[in-house]
């Protein structure tokens, strides 16, 4: 369909887009368009006035340091694929870009836009879970922080209060010894996925060597996960994490956690996929994520 | 409200006034009378109305039209050599029969252009995950692949506009 009717503005600074907003409770942002302008299309969204936040200085920029990684929230998919210092700072971050979306959309679609949507099968707020991402926003009462796990409330609806602006993502420094896993299915490259899991965790060695073999095995420690896709939320599976903590890190801990799973999660279920099928693939997805974080030790990357 | 953009369309200068709800596949098609770009699914899913804006392959019916103010906009008009006859995409497209009713076309084209430009040395792994982002209903893709593979060699002597 047709767009509905609508004005477009296009401010050159953020207090004038935070301005613009203030003035007008049906004005609606618009950052690369790629989840708006289809809701526009379907009529799902009737906003008086768009704001589109293209010439918004500093929000394009992506900066990594010792306190970790600054995505602003302009900054496309892209433009995170096209970085190569991201990919070694962030790289769980780095696997989740190629299932998102397609070529052309990637192009143009926004990490502020994602955030903001709160897709419930979005790659990128579960990335944010796992990785205990903050949310910077800015709005009339100014600029504030909001941690990744209070920030997705349900479906399409987060903490943002009326007005409030995407300014940025932080995510923290991850050690380089830090292991990543990220699996989803969808039937089609570039849909939107039917269940997918995001995991980072540390392989460490017992100090004591002077302990029984087994006991000197390298063990699992701090598994942070979240599946994305079975719920109106990114979830962290708790109880996973739970079962994985201090395990011995071979392929029983695969099998635990794929145990831990089936047992835990309930997911929901929809006519493109019922609640046992997502749990049985879910499982599944967090096996092959596991094995893979598991054998594959972190190249040497750059802090 | 409306008002007039100005923008580069297939090199040339061009200003179209458009109200400003109005998609830039819209403009293209009944503003500045070029047809090539399809319009499929008007929301997304199905590439037929990609574009090239700034070098970038993009969704025409996921961007308003004053959102081009400035850039530089290639259709699949701007891939024909000014003087007539095909770009060298277009020929191994005809070559390979990659195309039947050829809905499709127009935004394959744009996306493997822009696709060949930035990258001609994509192999046959990136080339059939980028053509994920369009949907062909005839082809089965294969001839379509095959055609992208054997134009590469045009875009790696030349660097072809
Ligand atoms: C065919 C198709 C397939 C897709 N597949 C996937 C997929 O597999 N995974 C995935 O994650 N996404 C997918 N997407 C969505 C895509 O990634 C979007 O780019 C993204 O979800 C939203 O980013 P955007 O910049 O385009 O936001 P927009 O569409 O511009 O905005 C989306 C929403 O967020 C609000 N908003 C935008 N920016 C801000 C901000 N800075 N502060 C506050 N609110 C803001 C807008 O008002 C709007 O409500 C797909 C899209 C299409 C069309
Ligand atoms: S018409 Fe734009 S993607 Fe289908
Ligand atoms: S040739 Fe008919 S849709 Fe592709």
């Amino acid at each position: 369909m047709k767009l509905p009717p609508v004005a477009y503005r296009c401010p050159e600074s953020l207090d004038e887009a935070i301005a613009l907003l203030a003035a007008d409770d049906e004005a609606q942002i618009l950052s690369g368009g790629q989840s708006l302008m289809p809701m526009l299309a379907f009529r799902l969204a009737a906003p008086s006035v768009l704001v589109d936040l293209r010439r918004v200085p500093g929000l394009d920029r992506i900066a990594i340091d010792a306190e970790g990684t600054h995505v602003g929230s302009r900054v496309t998919w892209r433009a995170l694929e096209r970085s190569h210092a991201l990919a070694a700072a962030q790289p769980l971050l780095a696997a989740a870009l190629p299932h998102i979306a397609h070529y052309q959309i990637r192009n143009r679609g926004t990490v502020g836009g994602s955030l903001a949507h709160a897709d419930p099968a979005a790659e990128l707020p579960a990335v944010a879970l796992t990785l205990d991402a903050t949310i910077e926003v800015a709005g009339p009462a100014g600029p504030r922080r909001i941690g990744a796990q209070d920030f997705f409330l349900g479906a399409m609806t987060t903490a943002l209060e009326p007005g409030e602006i995407v300014t940025a993502l932080h995510l923290p420094p991850a050690p380089a010894t830090r292991r990543h896993g990220f699996e989803e299915f969808a039937r089609r490259r570039g849909d939107f996925a039917l269940a997918g899991i995001a995991l980072s965790l540390d392989v460490t060695l017992p100090l004591d060597v002077t302990m029984a073999r087994d006991r000197a095995a390298p063990r699992i420690e701090g598994a942070r996960i979240a599946a994305f896709g079975i719920a109106d939320v990114p979830l962290r599976l708790d109880a996973v994490e739970a079962a994985l903590e201090g395990a011995v890190a071979d392929a029983s801990a695969v099998a635990a956690a794929e145990a831990a799973c089936v047992a835990s999660v309930t997911p929901d279920g929809d006519p493109s996929a019922d609640a046992a099928y997502r749990r049985a693939l879910l499982a599944t997805l967090l096996g092959r994520a596991l094995a893979c974080a598991l054998e594959n030790p972190p190249a040497e990357r750059a802090a | 409200m409306s008002r007039t953009v100005r923008f580069a369309l297939n090199g040339v200068a061009t200003a179209l006034d458009v109200a400003d709800r109005t998609t830039l596949a819209d403009a293209l098609r009944d503003g500045a009378r070029l047809t090539g770009t399809h319009l499929g699914c008007e929301h997304g899913v199905c590439g037929a109305c990609t574009v090239i804006v700034d070098g970038l392959a993009v969704r025409a019916c996921l961007m308003l039209a004053v959102q081009a103010d400035g850039a530089d906009v290639v259709t699949v008009e701007g891939l024909a050599p000014r003087d007539g006859g095909l770009g060298a995409l277009q020929q191994a497209f005809h070559e390979h029969h990659a195309l039947q009713c050829g809905f499709c076309t127009p935004g394959i084209l744009t996306t493997m252009h822009a696709l060949l430009t930035e990258e001609p040395e994509a192999d046959e792994a990136r080339i059939r995950d980028v053509l994920s982002g369009n949907l062909c209903r005839c082809t089965g893709y294969l001839p379509i692949i095959a055609a992208v593979m054997a134009a590469r060699g045009a875009y790696r002597r030349e660097g072809v506009e």
